[in-house]
């Protein structure tokens, strides 16, 4: 598994999409830094930024590049390999080149802008690691659809729908039942939707560590009785370990069964 | 060598293998023929494995395939198109391939019989399709296995490779290897087979020499005994 996971890994180094999105952070770390002026701020809005822009590019890349590396795909498979190692080195492949861009593009110009002297480095910490987490979940989620659909062109349409839902969609839903449902206790209703969204998940666990939530009002309250404890943390994390961790299995097990 | 034994594989509706029996024994060029849609590559494939099938078992060297990858270790396989990551050179991917599955020294021989050396710092996107094919050979015959199964080994090459080829694959059987060709060319076929496997509708139809196969059919050459075989199934 560790050498497919270094030739994708080598492969996609080498594409001009990796420099790119590497490219794009770097300049948006550099320009958000130059016109707040402030780190706190900086992570503010990089985090709005991230939470939607991960995703997407870790869906759009995870499909491309299944479909792209396809008949590379089928050479390997008649070579003594496990299908399970040449599946999972290539997810990692790609999940570790992206995670590496977003760390190394936005890591860089705040280490320069003196990130290391100031309080903010558990905040953009936070943020990088949430990130990384997006990335490995939705590249994972990419797989999964990219697997299940030969077709490229539906496989590209549900993974813009998955993104769309769990990104925009979800939350409208979310909302909409917390309106119709006002007139009930929703505390733990809430805990449990955002629970099951790994972006609304992410965008929660940051916004309760910048110490913003008192514009959350009530709900923010409850929201930071259960994230900012130790416990909350914990449990927010095993959730994303679940996000990466079970889309991860089906791709192992979808694999073995398919005809190629 | 190869047994395979009541052999079923659906693709939706669609039933490519319908209980198939095939015994290849040890040593020996065998040409696996059939019309377009007969299953030819479904056959192959399931044999390395890249197609599960519905039922039946299939053994290799007396190991069933189903228990493990390294079975594979036995086989050299030439898929049918030529298809790499077109960003690599041909030097790499050469690399790359004994890399993965051990190293050998068989590949300097090869390059040099194809006249691959010009190629070599060439990116695999910029390739020839007939060039590519030849790359594809390398990566086949490099690994010096006792099974070697071509699919369509012909596609794409000019005639002075054709001929290397043909050599290549007797030396290859001299050496006593087993090896299973599917190829449409079939004066391709009649030169260089020992025996055919001719698969009709997912199941074997025939299986012996050539001069078995005209006796069969009353037919004076290979090509029209092929043909009348065909026309006598309307397939």
């Amino acid at each position: 598994m560790l050498k497919i996971l270094k030739y994708s890994f080598y492969d996609l180094m080498r594409s001009r999409w990796s420099y790119v999105y590497f490219a794009f952070y770097l300049l948006l770390g550099v320009v958000l830094l130059f016109l707040n002026n402030d780190l706190s701020k900086a992570v503010i809005t990089l985090m709005n930024v991230i939470i939607v822009l991960v995703p997407l590019i870790g869906t759009i890349f995870g499909v491309m590049y299944y479909y792209n590396s396809k008949e590379f795909t089928e050479l390997l498979l008649a070579q003594p390999l496990k299908r399970s190692s040449i599946f999972l080195g290539q997810y990692l492949g790609v999940a570790i080149s992206l995670s590496m861009s977003l760390i190394l593009g936005l890591g860089i110009p705040f280490v320069f802008y003196g990130l290391f002297m100031s309080n903010a480095i558990w905040d953009f910490s936070l943020l990088l690691i949430t990130g990384t987490f997006l990335t490995f979940i939705f590249t994972a989620l990419a797989f999964n659809i990219a697997l299940s659909n030969e077709n490229r062109i539906k496989g590209f349409g549900y993974a813009i729908l998955l993104w769309l839902f769990l990104a925009i969609i979800y939350d409208g839903v979310f909302l909409m039942s917390l309106i119709i449902f006002s007139d009930y206790p929703l505390d733990k209703l809430s805990l449990v939707g955002t629970m099951l969204n790994p972006i609304d998940l992410s965008r929660t666990l940051i916004l309760l560590k910048l110490d913003i939530s008192a514009l959350l009002g009530y709900t923010g309250a409850v929201f930071k009785q259960f994230f900012g404890t130790n416990l909350g943390l914990i449990v927010s994390f095993v959730a994303l370990t679940l996000w990466v961790v079970l889309p991860v299995l089906r791709i192992t097990s979808k694999a073995k069964k398919k005809d190629f | 060598m190869i047994e395979i034994k009541d052999l079923y594989k659906k693709f939706g509706k669609n039933e490519v293998l319908s209980g198939l029996n095939l015994e290849i024994g040890e040593g020996g060029i065998f040409a696996v023929l059939g019309p377009n849609g007969s299953g030819k590559t479904t056959l192959i494939k399931s044999i390395l494995g890249m197609v599960i099938p519905n039922k039946g078992t299939i053994t290799v060297l007396g190991e069933n395939i189903k228990s493990g990858s390294d079975y594979r270790h036995k086989i050299d396989y030439l898929p049918q198109i030529a298809n790499f990551p077109n960003n690599l050179k041909v030097k790499e991917l050469i690399t790359m391939i004994k890399d993965l599955r051990g190293n050998v020294d068989l590949d300097e021989e090869l390059i040099t019989l194809f006249k691959l050396e010009p190629f070599l710092d060439k990116k695999l996107g910029n390739l020839s399709g007939g060039t590519k094919q030849k790359v594809n050979l390398v990566l086949t015959f490099m690994f010096d296995s006792p099974l070697v199964i071509l699919d369509e080994p012909t596609s794409g090459l000019d005639p002075i490779s054709l001929l290397r080829l043909k050599k290549l694959i007797q030396a290859e059987k001299a050496k006593g290897k087993t090896i299973l060709i599917t190829s449409h060319i079939m004066s391709f076929v009649e030169e260089i087979s020992d025996e055919i496997v001719f698969l009709l509708e997912g199941k074997i139809y025939f299986k012996g020499t050539i001069t078995e196969l005209k006796d069969k059919t009353n037919q004076p050459d290979f090509e029209h005994a092929i043909a009348s075989i065909l026309t006598d199934n309307h397939a």
